[in-house]
């Protein structure tokens, strides 16, 4: 008994000691004297690889996640008669939720479990102690840009998400079941408030790739050094920042509804 | 390997241009931010006994055409009446002191607004103003209530 509650204090000791790391490594390796030369090349590598490799999976899912929508509200409102009603239920949907959600979602599935996978095997493969040895450091060199490419592709992944989610409502709703074009967009623009519902949507996913990006960077760094490490390092790091989106949605969620 | 490098820059920055797009598309055609900017409006007042369910946002119109918005909803505590601030677009600046505000609902069961009836005097409603003349919002509650007395009456 007295060992079970042992062992409950050291976890929690362990979460708070990790916790703080995962802040000190954060804070060490982006505040310090920016290098624009060869930083800028760094951070554009990095945009490539998590920004524009997860376009193509973010594109396919933002048209279905729009088109089913578009069917499944359909179906719903007809029984009221209110199919023009379709156009505000995809945009305020999407803007507000489904963009910035889904997003960080799959950027976490490919683009942070990569991340942790990349940095993980620098870990163990000994290339961080190297750069260590030739006074370059890792947190500055490795870290930093990834971690800035993820802060900025997320927000720009979740638009287009949302623009293309859109869109696909529009092809299921306009194009194939037959709404008014003119009442979509009309109806769309009339609840959409751009303060409200759309820029609020891009807060909540520059917090989100905050987060994801973090999480990912920071379990890379911190794995066991063995191929068993890194795949728990991998594993972890996509529950962790997919728990965390959706916990930190909540609270984003509460706080812009009791009007922030 | 300078080729490569500026193929990847190139990539990117159609990526950061694909967001920029995206972002315009959701400002422009989905909130419909053009069609009213904040800078040109002027604020009107309306004070009524009972406003229903009118909300903030809701609609300002005149014969139906949307010409503002409602910015803020506010109990007097003196009168004990709602004092509602309208936001009205700088084009429809004449707008007569006598006219007067009505809530109305749109559709049966749909959201209230708030309708300006024009009345007939030369001089207009200026920025800071009040519409002396208001009509309390239609509840549909109150007039069944008033219905079935009145049914109950007749019998």
């Amino acid at each position: 008994m007295i060992e079970k509650i042992r062992q409950l204090g050291e976890k929690g000791l362990d979460f708070c000691e990790s916790f703080g790391y995962s802040g000190m490594i954060l804070i060490r390796s982006i505040i310090r004297k920016p290098d624009l030369k060869h930083g800028f090349r760094g951070l554009v590598e990095q945009l490539y690889n998590e920004g524009i490799l997860s376009l193509i999976i973010i594109m396919v899912s933002a048209l279905f996640i729009g088109m089913v929508l578009g069917l499944q509200g359909y179906n719903i409102l007809e029984k009221f008669g209110t199919t023009q009603a379709l156009g505000q239920l995809i945009a305020l949907s999407i803007a507000r939720e489904l963009g910035p959600v889904v997003t960080a979602l799959l950027f976490a599935g490919r683009a942070g479990s990569a991340l942790t996978a990349e940095i993980g095997l620098m870990k163990a493969t000994e290339q961080l102690s190297c750069m260590e040895m030739m006074a370059v450091d890792p947190l500055h060199r490795v870290i930093a840009p990834r971690f800035w490419a993820g802060f900025i592709s997320m927000p720009v992944l979740a638009t287009i998400f949302s623009a293309i989610a859109i869109y696909g409502g529009y092809l299921v709703g306009v194009k194939w079941l037959g709404v008014d074009s003119g009442a979509f967009w009309s109806n769309m623009q009339a609840t959409v408030d751009f303060r409200i519902d759309v820029v609020n949507g891009i807060i909540k996913s520059f917090v989100f790739g905050f987060v994801a990006t973090w999480i990912a960077v920071f379990q890379g760094y911190n794995c066991v050094p063995t191929s068993e490490g890194i795949s728990r390092a991998t594993t972890r790091s996509v529950v962790y920042s997919s728990l965390s989106v959706l916990g930190l949605d909540f609270i984003l969620t509460a706080l812009m509804v009791g009007g922030w | 390997m300078m080729n490569n490098n500026r193929r990847l820059e190139i990539l990117v920055g159609l990526f950061m241009i694909a967001g920029f797009v995206a972002f315009a598309f959701l400002a422009i055609k989905v909130s419909g931010l053009t069609t009213l900017n904040n800078s040109d409006t002027y604020q009107v007042f309306a004070d009524f006994t009972n406003i229903g369910d009118l909300k903030v946002r809701a609609p300002v119109t005149v014969a139906g055409v949307t010409i503002g918005r409602v910015s803020s909803i506010i109990l007097d505590p003196k009168t004990y009446e709602a004092r509602v601030t309208l936001e009205i677009e700088n084009n429809t600046k004449n707008i007569p002191t006598d006219s007067t505000a009505n809530i109305f609902t749109a559709g049966l069961l749909g959201s209230n607004y708030i309708s300006i009836t024009p009345g007939f005097s030369d001089v207009f409603l200026k920025s800071g103003d009040t519409i002396e003349n208001t009509n309390q919002a239609m509840i549909l509650q109150n007039i069944v209530g008033q219905l079935m007395y009145n049914l109950n009456k007749k019998e």
